[in-house]
This record gives structure tokens, sequence and C-alpha cells, in this order.
């Protein structure tokens, strides 16, 4: 480790950094802008300067931009030297002679870089007496609001939107002191990863635009670490809320899952939580007044529960401590996983290739960190959007890093990696149905049914290990790219392959699963990821129940059974006659949710349920990290608790046992952890909810937030006793712990002189490492060093049968969630339900693009 | 001066004096919202006043109207709570919120000490006249455009490469 000397104090700091990378890890504040953790440097802004001096003996010293240079030892700089502050003083006056007068009515304010900065620097008042430089906005589409006077030039927007992200449409226009970052014409911003411009802008040029539909500033949010509720990576978000709306969702740091990004489905779908649509009392069908209140439901249950057989229907986008409660209510062998056949039996395989422990199943830091990449017929694009980034950041940083073999560069030296790269990128290899934005990158692509991919996948893993039988009858094309990728494989000492289950085909997860084991060697570390539907697919999965179609049988034979239904629209996932048979055959239907929807017309009781929002739940993402949502507010209407409570008041019910109080979410997966050993270390995954620091909570609010004796001084001008929760750390206030909280439980990153979300840089043990404490989750899959069993069957090529359509889902990022549907943005963006023909098809059919109507039978 | 001992030797009544105590401009009592000079709501919603207030008595949401003013959607001052420190005037970037020389507030009902937006708006610029924030301001909300405001060059022409 170098020892450098900053302001005469020896440090020792790590190799490789730069000098700005090294200050900040040491928790001293040094101003920058133009340098991203996750981006690099490229010394544009001038905002980061340092005094470096020669030698001991050397007092002169000069100025040098900290992120540039790199940590040498013996190395002597100085941050507090008047001449680099003074630098830094009047690069930020001068960014300030155009800075608009618009903070009071800037989104950004309060979470603000800028502002951070220029407090940091000390400049205050306004010396330059003439005119500031204006330009127009333009309409970047429902989500991102632009407004350019904003503007610092630091270049962080093109470079994360082009160069990160690989978007198209956002650029640098104009020339000197007029440049201009937007669009080449007003429109709709076409990455899916748009969103973040609102965090990577240090300015308030690009902010949310559905925060400003009920604007709140980040000091009057009532903040939680949760869980993104829309796919089943399991990125990590912190959720605000005001006057009992979830406002807004912005980044929650964690090395090993999201890092600094979201995608716009998860920053911009929680609209579903203030929906209309919101099931708010609880309902008993069938009578004059339907709406009852809890006594009335809990004297009215006993009816339905007790003496009739009780099937439980589970749901993937629930979390653990619910569909348990569930099981715990049905029992074991009466909970079902409220999925078709087909899916089940998908998911069935992934969860034991993964619990056979042979194969490592990486984290998203991990896939973004390969050097070769093959997708194996799922369109991550749409369906792992944030996976779909850390695949691009493998080509990319693959390309980087082949040029440091040749020239020693170090590796945050972006603009001239990015130079000497110019368009050599690492292998990508992206086979899925439809094309994809990522086919852009992919050195090899392949689009076709499921069936033939999965031959080209058997055919690589035979070229791989010859012990695997070949593909028969296989195509020219086929055994072309199949002697491709495995060539390219084979170069690569960290190969990733990726599946999933959106393509309905088992094959293709046996043939990635064959490709990854047969790569398995000494000198090379394969990893195989599996992208699932929902946010907790995978728990439902891992409890090993059954499908729908086998609590259909069960309906189907007995007469009395009492359903109970948590948080799954039946309809969405399988065919409507079967769910209408499911429901005509039971005998009472209790249905638990959040939204109303076809399912829950069904019910003869329906109780309404807190989202992940107004409750708290583990979900347990695709490579079986379990991780915590905590509770961001306490709903006004009190019924709105979490689906697990309700259940376990029912199993108290039905079994007459109590044990006297309310259940923690705590109880619930160390009851997990017992009764199924496949969820061993669950419990683990935050601290218990008496965890104190000091004897004091965490608190959810900022020591600034507002109002508290006035919010709800119109309904009563006492103020209400402060809300208790007694399932976490974490406090409804703003009294508590003002340290440093373990991190699960960070609920907004805020940090003395850091009020915009660069505060993160003093939770990470160093600037884009790991959180303080080691970042939150726990994997619950375990690599074993078992010897792969091996698949052999091999599907026959994809032949069309006569007078026959062969259907497949096609996921839209915007369009296919369920829940994030509710954000009016989202559903302006989404494409109308449409059927894609192959154009073979459609000329036999004589149709041509956009006709509208053709019924299918 | 009336002490313990002097108010149980002897009793006195004390008239109300009819006379309107003279209050200097500065004397801090009854906070009101003021209007801009053209006449509309000077408050842009900033929650600046909200922050700054140490009793938290301040409660505001803000919207927005067509043009993109930003406006207090609703604005609630608990006057039970307020102690007229001031310090949501210090911070008030628009002149809006001022505090007044009227301290005849009291009322018999703690509840009806909690003012809204219509009781607070008045009809006039206050202490400081002739201040309009938007003007000031560099994005357009229908007050100027872009380019119009005071210090403001006319927008950048992105095709022109020119100096
Ligand atoms: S970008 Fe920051 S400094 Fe600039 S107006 Fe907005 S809040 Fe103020
Ligand atoms: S728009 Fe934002 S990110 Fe882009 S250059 Fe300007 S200040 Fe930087
Ligand atoms: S990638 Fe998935 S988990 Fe991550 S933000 Fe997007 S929808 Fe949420
Ligand atoms: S500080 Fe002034 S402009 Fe801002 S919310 Fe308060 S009254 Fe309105
Ligand atoms: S951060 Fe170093 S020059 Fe911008």
């Amino acid at each position: 480790m170098p020892r450098i000397y900053i302001d005469n104090v020896p440090f020792e700091v790590k190799a490789g950094r730069n000098l700005l990378e090294a200050c900040l890890s040491l928790g001293i504040d040094l101003p920058y802008f133009c340098w991203h953790p996750a981006m690099g440097s490229i010394g544009a802004c001038r905002q980061c300067a340092v005094k470096v001096f020669k030698d001991a003996e050397d007092t002169k010293g000069r100025i040098m931009m900290s992120c540039m240079e790199s940590v040498k030892d013996d190395l002597r700089i100085s941050v507090c030297d008047p001449g680099a502050k003074a630098f830094r003083a009047q690069v930020i006056e001068w960014l300030m002679t155009n800075h608009p007068h618009d903070c009071p009515v800037c989104d950004e304010g309060g979470s603000c870089h800028l502002q951070d900065v220029t407090v940091m620097t000390g400049h205050d008042y306004r010396r330059y007496q003439f005119k500031k430089r204006t330009y127009t906005n333009q309409y970047l589409g429902p989500l991102i609001n632009h407004e350019m006077n904003r503007c610092i030039q630091c270049y962080r927007c093109v470079r994360f939107y082009r160069d990160y992200a690989g978007g198209k449409d956002l650029n640098v226009f104009s020339a000197h002191n007029h440049v201009y970052f937007g669009r080449e014409k007003d429109g709709v911003l076409q990455s899916p990863f748009s969103g973040n411009l609102a965090e990577v802008c240090p300015t308030g040029v690009f902010t949310d635009k559905t925060l400003k539909e009920h604007y709140t500033r980040k000091w009057d949010l009532t903040n939680a670490p949760a869980i993104c509720q829309h796919c089943s990576l399991g990125c990590n978000v912190i959720a605000g809320e005001r006057y009992g709306q979830l406002r807004s969702i912005v980044n929650r740091y964690n090395s090993e899952v999201n890092g600094y990004f979201l995608c716009d489905k998860g920053r911009f779908g929680y609209e579903f939580v203030n929906s209309e649509n919101r099931i708010t009392q609880t309902l008993i069908r069938h009578r004059t007044a339907e709406a009852v209140d809890e006594p009335t439901l809990m004297s009215h249950l006993p009816n339905i529960l007790i003496g009739h057989t009780v099937i439980g229907i589970g749901s993937p986008r629930a979390s653990i401590e619910n569909n348990y409660a569930l099981m715990e209510l049905a029992g074991r062998e009466c909970f079902y996983q409220g999925l078709p056949d087909n899916q089940v039996f998908l998911e069935q395989k992934i969860v034991d290739i993964l619990s056979a422990g042979a194969i490592h199943t990486p984290s998203l830091k991990e896939i973004e960190q390969a050097d070769a990449v093959l997708i194996l017929g799922e369109d991550i694009w749409n369906t792992a959007p944030v996976m779909a980034l850390a695949v691009r950041q493998s080509v990319m940083k693959t390309a980087a890093a082949h040029v440091q073999e040749q020239v020693p560069l170090p590796g945050w030296h972006d603009a001239a990696l990015k130079e000497l790269a110019q368009e050599s990128k690492g292998f990508l290899a992206n086979m899925s149905v439809l094309s994809s934005p990522l086919d852009e990158i992919a050195a090899c692509q392949a689009h076709g049914a499921p069936d033939d991919m999965a031959r080209l996948g058997f055919q690589i893993a035979h070229l791989l290990n010859n012990t695997l039988p070949a593909v028969d009858n296989a195509s020219a094309a086929l055994l072309q790219d199949a002697h491709l990728i495995s060539q390219q494989l084979l170069l690569a000492r960290h190969p990733v392959i990726i599946a999933g289950t959106s393509a309905g085909s088992e094959a293709l997860i046996r043939a990635a699963y064959d490709i990854a084991a047969s790569l398995q060697s000494s000198e090379r570390q394969a990893a195989l990821a599996f992208v699932l539907p929902e946010c907790n697919s995978m728990g439902l999965a891992m409890t090993g129940a059954s499908s729908f179609e086998k609590a259909l049988a069960i309906v189907q034979q007995n007469p009395d059974v009492t359903a109970v239904i948590l948080e799954n629209d039946l309809y969405r996932n399988m065919p409507a006659d079967l769910v209408d048979s499911f429901f005509s055959k039971c005998r009472q239907v209790v249905v638990l949710d959040t939204l109303h929807n076809r399912t829950t017309e069904k019910a003869d009781v329906l109780i309404p349920v807190a989202t992940f929002a107004e409750g708290d739940g583990t979900f347990i993402n695709n490579e079986g990290r379990a991780q915590r949502s905590y509770q961001v507010f306490m709903s006004p209407d009190k019924v709105l608790k979490e689906a697990f409570k309700w259940l376990f008041e029912m199993k108290v019910i039905r079994s007459a046992i109590s044990n006297g109080h309310d259940v923690h979410p705590d109880e619930m997966l160390a009851g997990l952890e017992r009764a199924y050993p496949q969820f061993k270390g669950i419990a683990a995954v935050v601290p218990p909810h008496e965890f104190r620091i000091h004897g004091a909570r965490i608190p959810r609010e900022s020591q600034r937030y507002s109002g508290r004796t006035a919010m709800q001084a119109n309904k009563a001008v006492s103020e209400p006793k402060p809300l208790q929760d007694d399932d976490s750390p974490l406090s409804f206030t703003m009294e508590g712990y003002r340290g440093m909280p373990p991190a699960p439980l960070i609920p907004y990153f805020w940090a003395p002189g850091w009020n915009s979300g660069q505060a993160v840089n003093k939770y990470q043990q160093e600037t884009g490492g790991a959180l303080k404490g080691g970042d939150p989750g726990i994997r619950l899959f375990r690599d074993t060093g078992a010897q792969p069993a091996w698949f052999q069957d091999i599907p026959d090529a994809f032949t069309p049968r006569q007078g026959k359509w062969f259907l497949l889902p096609q996921y839209q990022l915007f369009g296919s969630g369920e829940l994030s549907i509710y954000t009016k943005g989202i559903a302006a963006l989404s494409a109308a339900p449409r059927a894609i023909l192959s154009t073979r098809d459609a000329a036999t059919l004589n149709m041509a693009t956009g006709a509208a109507h053709y019924t299918v039978r | 001066m009336v002490s313990l001992s002097a108010s149980l030797s002897q009793k006195r009544n004390y008239p109300i004096s009819e006379e309107k105590v003279a209050l200097r401009p500065r004397w801090r009592g009854r906070i009101v919202l003021t209007k801009d000079p053209d006449g509309g709501e000077r408050c842009v919603g900033c929650y600046l006043c909200a922050a700054a207030c140490p009793v938290d008595c301040i409660a505001l949401q803000a919207t927005e109207d067509e043009n993109g003013r930003r406006y207090p959607e609703f604005f609630r001052i608990n006057f039970s709570r307020c102690i007229f420190c001031g310090y949501c005037e210090e911070a008030c970037p628009t002149y809006a919120i001022q505090l007044t020389p009227d301290f005849e507030m009291a009322e018999y009902r703690r509840q009806d000490l909690v003012y809204e937006k219509e009781d607070l708006l008045i009809d006039s610029q206050g202490k400081y006249p002739g201040y309009n924030f938007y003007k000031m301001a560099g994005l357009s909300a229908g007050v100027k455009e872009k380019g119009k405001g005071e210090n403001e060059e006319a927008p950048v022409d992105i095709k022109s490469l020119l100096p």
C-alpha cells in the first residue's frame, strides 16, 4: 500500500486509485463534479484541484486535478493549501456567473451536488455584474424534466447516457460556452435508464417529473430502505413518503447488486402505492353492507376457516414472510404457487441447479466484471434491465482491460481508455427470440425459437466438453455460431452464462447449465445467472410448492375448500377458463391483495394488505439473495397491515393457539428457517427488531424534517402521538441515532456538508466499494464444489406445425409490469397490446403491418 | 409593576387601553403571505420557511399551474406553536412570508389558531415592495420568457458556432 502525505499527515492508501478517490475514501471533503465512481475521471470540471509537492522540501507545489493523478508512494499533497482552495472557489464562482437564481423552485434544491460544493468552497455572493446565459428547454417525455439553464457543463449526463448506458438520443450540442445537453429535437428519452440522469447530473437540469407532481424536498421525506418490486433483480432503493403518499424512489447503493443505477421501471413505477385502485376496505361479499370492520371480519373468519379444507395460493410478488405465513396457515401440503405447471417446473429446475451449488451464480457486480457473456434465450433488456446494464459494463470493461494490458493506464482514466479502446469490445453473444438494443454491442447474435437457441447451447456445450452429445442435423449457421462462441468462452477467465424463464423453455436452462459447467475449470471461474419474472419468484420457487393446476385438481375433488389467495391475480398467470373453473369449485375464497383486479372480484372475503411501502418484507432475488424491504410509512388507514399479520391471526383462529402478541417479521423468518432448511441463514438478513444504537432507533426522517406541528393541525391542533414501529429498529420520527447505521438500515444518504446523494461516499469503505459493515443481503445458495450433473436430451429443431401457432410472450419494460403500469408516465410510454408475426406468416395470412384485427381461435 | 406582594396587598383594576400600541414595522407579530407587484402569489412553495421554523409549525405543499409557476397548494401555520422568531421570514427567498406588527390574535379555541393560506394571504406586497421572484429566476413560469429576465442574455442559438 502506498503511503501518501495529505497536508503533512501520512495515510496508507490503495494502489491504483487517483488522489480524489483516495481523499474521499479517507473521509476528506474534496469537491468534484465530473468524476463519478462508476464512470471514472475525465478531468473536465477542474473542481477537484489540490496542490502536489515535489518532495518534503518543496513549499510551492503546483495545482493539479486530484481526479487525474494516481496515488504514488511518498506523494505529498495539500487539500487545505490556500492556493488550491482559492482555485476551487474560483471554479465555482465562474460556474455561478451563469447559474440561474432558481434554487427555490429547483427540484434539486436540498439534494443538490452543486449546492454542496458551492457551500464547501465558500462562494457566497455573486460579484460578476453582467448578464447570464440562458437556454431553452426540451420536452423529454413524461418521466424527466429538463431545465438547461442550470447546467455546469460537467458532461456527466452524456457520459452516463451514451457511454455507460448505451443510449443514443441524448448528446452535447453546440460549442464553446454555448454547449447544450439534450436531444436533437424534443421527444421522449429512449433509454430505459434515463431516470438515472436525475441522480447523475449534479444540478437540476434533469429532474424526476413524477416527483414534481407532488414535490417534496429530500429533507421532508420519511424514508426507508426498500427493495424494488418490479423484477427479479432486487435492486436496492430508498422510498420516500410525505402526507401519506409515496413520493419518490431513488437509488440505494449496494455494491453487489445495483451499484449506483436503477432502471426507469424501478425508479418511476411506484405510483401503484398511491393508486385510486387500492383496496382499502375489508369486504365480506354477498351481504347488504359488504364493507366491514376488523372485528366483524374476525368473527366471520372462523365460519370459513374452521371445519373446512383450507388451501393457500402463494405469490411471486409477495414477500417471503407473507408466503410463509400462508404456508403455516394452510399447511405445507396445501400450499400452492399460483403459477402454471410449466413456470413452476422451470423455476424448480433453476432452484435445483442453484441449490446443488456446482456452479456459482453471480451477483450483478460479478456480471459487470465478466470477460465474456453468453445470453441464452432471455430478453434481459426487458426482463432484467439493470442486468443488461451490467452486461454492457462487462463488454466495455473487458475492452478497457485489453487496452490496459498494452498501455499501463489506471482503470479510472476513462477518457484515455475510451480513446485507446475505440470500437473494440469484450465478448457478448446475445441469443433471444427477438432482437434488443444489446445486439449493438454483441459480437454474435441469433434470434429464433427457444428450442433452436437451446440446440445452439447444447452444441456449444458439446464443443466445450466432448463427453456431451453433439446436436443432430445442425444447420451450418448453428455450427458456425457454436464454434465462434465456444472459442471466445474458452478465452475468458470469468465467463458468465445468462438464461431465464421468459422464453418458457426448460431446454434453455439445461443448455445454459451444461455450458457453464463445461467451462468451469481450475483457471476459469464460470458463473450461471438466471432471470425470473417477479421480485420474489425465487423465494416462492424455493418453497418447492406445487403449481396452480394441482390446486385446481384438489378443488375439483373436494367440495369443501376455502381458498386463501395471497397477492396473486390468477388471471394474469393462468388461462381464464382454468381460473374460472377453480373459483366455481371453491366453497369460499379469501383474497388478500393490494389492488383490485379480476381475482379480487371473485373474493368472498377481501382483505386489503400493505404494499412494500406500508409493510416490512424480505424478498429473494434471482441470485438467491434475501433482502429486507422496510416499511416506509404507516398508512392513515390502520387496516393496511402486512399480509403475514392477517394470516397469522387467521392461523390463531384455526389452531386456537396464540402467543399473545403480534408477530414480527423476525419471528416469521426464524420460523421459516426452522421449518425449511433451504432458507437457512435468512433470519440474519437484518438486525433484529429490538436492535438499538446507544438505546436509540434509526430515524426515518432527517433532522430537518419540517412541519410536524402543522401537518395535521387542520384535523386536530394537538399533535398525534408519533407512530411506533414494533417491527424494526427504525423510527417514524426525526429523533434517534444520527451516526452511521448498519448498512441494511440506511434510510437515506446524508452527511454533514453533503445533502445530495453524493453523501454515499461517506457510507462506503472506499469510493465505489462495499458499504461500511458489508453490503446488505444474505445469499442463500452456497457454492458446494459438487460435481456437475449433466443434462443431455437435446430438443429437435423447431418446425412450424400446419394450422398451429406457436405463441411466445414478448416482455416489455414498460407495459408488462402488473404494478408499474399504474404510473401515468409509464402507461403513456407502454406500447399498445399487439401480436408480432414473422413476415412469412403474415404473408400467408395476407396481413400487412399495423393490421388492427385478426381473430385468433 | 405588579409584584406578588403588591397583588396580595391591594386590589386594583387596570383598564384596557383604547389606544393601540405603536409598533415598528419590524415588530414580529402575525405572519402573512404577501403578493408580488403583479398581484400574483409570491410564495413559490420552496419549503425553506418550513425547514427554518424551529417549532416546525409551518406545513405546505407545492404545486404548479399550467405555466409551471409554482405556488403552495395549501399553506398552514399553527400559531398555537409559533414563537414569532421570524426565521421563516429570514429564510424566505421571495419575501413572501412576512411578520407584521399585529399581535391581537387571541382565540378561545386553540384550533382556531391554525391558519390556512386563505387566512394568511394578504393583498399587498408588505414590507418589501417591488420584488418579483419569477422575474429574477432563470426558469420561465409564465411571468417572463427565457432571456427576458432582468439579468439575462437572449437564449443561446445552439445551431450557431459564432462566439
Ligand atoms: S441546480 Fe442546485 S444550485 Fe442550481 S438552482 Fe438547482 S438547487 Fe440551486
Ligand atoms: S446537464 Fe447536468 S450532467 Fe449534463 S453537463 Fe450539465 S450539469 Fe453536467
Ligand atoms: S432492474 Fe428490476 S429490480 Fe432493478 S430497478 Fe429495474 S425493475 Fe427494479
Ligand atoms: S420560504 Fe417563502 S417562498 Fe418558500 S415556501 Fe416559505 S413563504 Fe413560500
Ligand atoms: S472531478 Fe476532477 S476535474 Fe472534475
